[in-house]
């Protein structure tokens, strides 16, 4: 915390322009957010108010004309032209089981999806919280001096690793390793998906619980130390709960990080829209919904309505998490130290 | 891809007023090394004349098509009926439809699995959910492991239309991206089930369907069941430049180009 200058400053050009430049930047990357956030929300927003486009009713319009085929040869196969059956879209819709888009009669069925998400984000966070923890334990308690100078930098670029190479990583080599030594009936499955994703959420949860963990007072320590207490009853029993705000802190991000990857699980979960209670099944994701199907879907009809209803539900998630979090580091931690 | 057809449309409107030698070609992606194939070709004997490629899909080709924004359009499925009405809307036509090169779907099988084939009621059952255990179908004591492509995907379709016969897939059916995953995951799954373009790939041997299995002849005869065509689609019916383009095509020249790629001539 600066001091606060009590001196009345000297007017500098430079520094006026630089400070207004910067915060131009600061204004510009909050007003995006607000734009991304008023774009996915109105393409989003039709689907209450049942304004989203219906299809076009299958009205004969006959067929186009054909050229250059030679009479007798033509139509060996046979494309049968089906009819869509399909209700009037209402909200409830978005709670069914089934999520089936592309089909004569579309199910639009959000649950499998919600489902999918929590079982692999629930195996990513609980694989890689107790690592990330620990590991940011050992950085601040027991490292010598230049592991943790090393280590750090290390972990934190691991949070740069494209995904799309731990996803291709799990889809090539480690789904078949995990099925030869779990037996799983299949390779892609939800707790593959989570095991790739903890590669990317130990580095977040790691970083944070360290940074937590650091801001921990030396009094503290130092004083458990001087009552008798082993350096790892004062990690464990001193330090560590100290820092719980921050590490939950570390963890809820850890969360919003699983919950909005898209290319992992993409690759490595199978993609399957099913409710079933194991982990080893395959499963589908909202995020990998969207990454999956946003590509060719008809601009302005249901099914492109409902994937920005799916991404705007991920934003609220992870701009609920984010924003929990950060209160509970800023207004937890923060004043429970002050006082020391 | 939005703007990409909006300034290739611009770009067009500009080329087509100072030059009428440029062709614009868009859509499936399947087709997208055979239309280059095929516009290297062309170029290479007739000079003054361009002919510009891109892909994004074939729905992204027929909307492109319906704006104005290319000539031709390539398309792994027909037109749907909602866009032969809104092509009708703009330009009193329903569009031309040219059938340019032959696919077979294969039907992908682990190669230690003993079956050799399947009827397409026995597809169907297996894809749709009501068959679940390879030996229902003839094979061993095992749960059958179902695989796809993406619902965004034009094989996804044609696959639903005619060997679902409209029916939904089962839901607990992995969608993977792209034909090379699902050959790689059938490949590595001794229980697995997956569909896909004609592909090579160690470790699977592709099923024969009604006891037909997929080859030249019987992708080019039509008695293979899963025969698709690769079509191209026009506004109206070719003149001048564009008429000697799709003649040139359909010539032997312009065949012998498809089964070069890896797809089958149409006549």
């Amino acid at each position: 915390m600066p001091k606060k200058r009590t001196e009345k400053k000297t007017f500098r050009l430079g520094e006026f322009l630089i400070e207004r430049c910067i915060q131009g930047v600061a204004l510009i990357s909050l007003l995006f957010i607000c734009l991304i956030f008023v774009f996915v929300f109105r393409e989003a927003f039709p689907l209450f108010t049942g304004q989203a486009k219906e299809p076009v009713a299958q009205a004969d319009v006959g067929a186009s004309e054909t050229y250059g085929e030679e009479p007798g040869a033509a139509l060996t196969v046979d494309h049968p032209e089906l009819e869509q059956k399909q209700e009037p879209f209402k909200a409830r819709h978005l709670l069914a089981k089934e999520w089936q888009p592309v089909s004569l009669n579309p199910k639009y069925g959000l649950l499998p999806l919600l489902w999918g998400s929590l079982k692999v984000t629930l195996v990513a966070l609980l694989l890689a919280g107790p690592i990330g923890i620990f590991a940011a334990l050992y950085t601040s308690s027991f490292a010598p001096r230049w592991a943790r100078e090393g280590m750090k930098p290390v972990i934190e670029i691991l949070a740069g690793f494209p995904s799309v190479v731990i996803g291709f990583f799990a889809l090539v080599i480690l789904a078949s390793l995990l099925q030869r030594f779990f037996g799983f009936q299949y390779r892609l499955n939800a707790f593959t998906g989570g095991l790739a994703m903890a590669f990317a959420v130990i580095p977040i949860i790691y970083t944070v619980s360290e940074d937590a963990l650091a801001a921990i007072p030396k009094t503290l320590t130092e004083a458990s130390l001087a009552l008798g207490a082993t350096k790892w009853e004062t990690a464990l029993f001193v330090v560590l709960p100290a820092a719980t705000p921050g590490i939950f802190a570390a963890v809820l991000l850890g969360f919003g990080r699983a919950f909005g990857e898209t290319m992992i699980v993409l690759m490595a979960t199978g993609n399957a829209a099913i409710l079933t209670a194991s982990l080893t099944d395959p499963v589908r994701t909202l995020s990998a919904t969207i990454g999956a199907e946003m590509a060719e879907v008809v601009f302005g009809d249901i099914h492109y309505r409902v994937l920005f209803f799916i991404g705007a539900l991920l934003f609220i998630i992870s701009f609920g998490l984010n924003a929990i979090a950060e209160f509970f580091v800023r207004n937890r931690l923060m004043k429970r130290f002050k006082g020391i | 891809m939005k703007l990409q057809s909006i300034t290739t449309g611009l770009l067009l409107g500009a080329l087509s007023l100072s030059s009428a030698g440029t062709i614009t070609v868009k859509g499936s992606d399947t087709m997208v090394i055979l239309a280059q194939r095929w516009a290297e070709a062309y170029m290479a004997d007739h000079t003054g004349v361009t002919i510009q490629v891109t892909g994004g899909g074939s729905g992204v080709g027929i909307s492109a098509l319906i704006n104005g924004a290319t000539d031709i359009c390539n398309a792994s499925r027909p037109m749907k009926a909602s866009e032969r009405e809104s092509l009708k809307s703009r330009y009193s036509s329903l569009g031309v439809e040219i059938k340019s090169a032959k696919d077979g779907l294969s039907v992908y099988l682990n190669d230690q699995n003993s079956l050799e084939g399947l009827t397409m009621a026995q597809l169907k059952d297996i894809y749709t959910g009501k068959i679940k255990n390879w030996k229902e179908v003839g094979g061993s004591d095992a749960k059958i492991v179902v695989y796809g492509r993406e619902n965004s995907s034009g094989t996804y379709v044609f696959f639903r239309d005619n060997v679902l016969k409209g029916e939904d897939y089962v839901s607990s059916m992995q969608s993977l991206p792209g034909t090379a995953a699902v050959v790689n995951a059938v490949a590595k799954d001794p229980l697995g089930i997956g569909f896909g373009g004609a592909a090579y790939g160690k470790g699977i041997k592709f099923a024969k369907i009604n006891g037909i299995a997929p080859s030249a002849e019987t992708v080019k005869n039509g008695t293979y069941p899963l025969t698709r065509y690769l079509y191209m689609y026009l506004r109206s019916r070719p003149t001048g430049e564009m008429k000697q383009y799709i003649d040139w095509i359909l010539s032997p020249a312009g065949q012998e180009i498809v089964t070069k790629v890896g797809y089958f001539p149409v006549r």
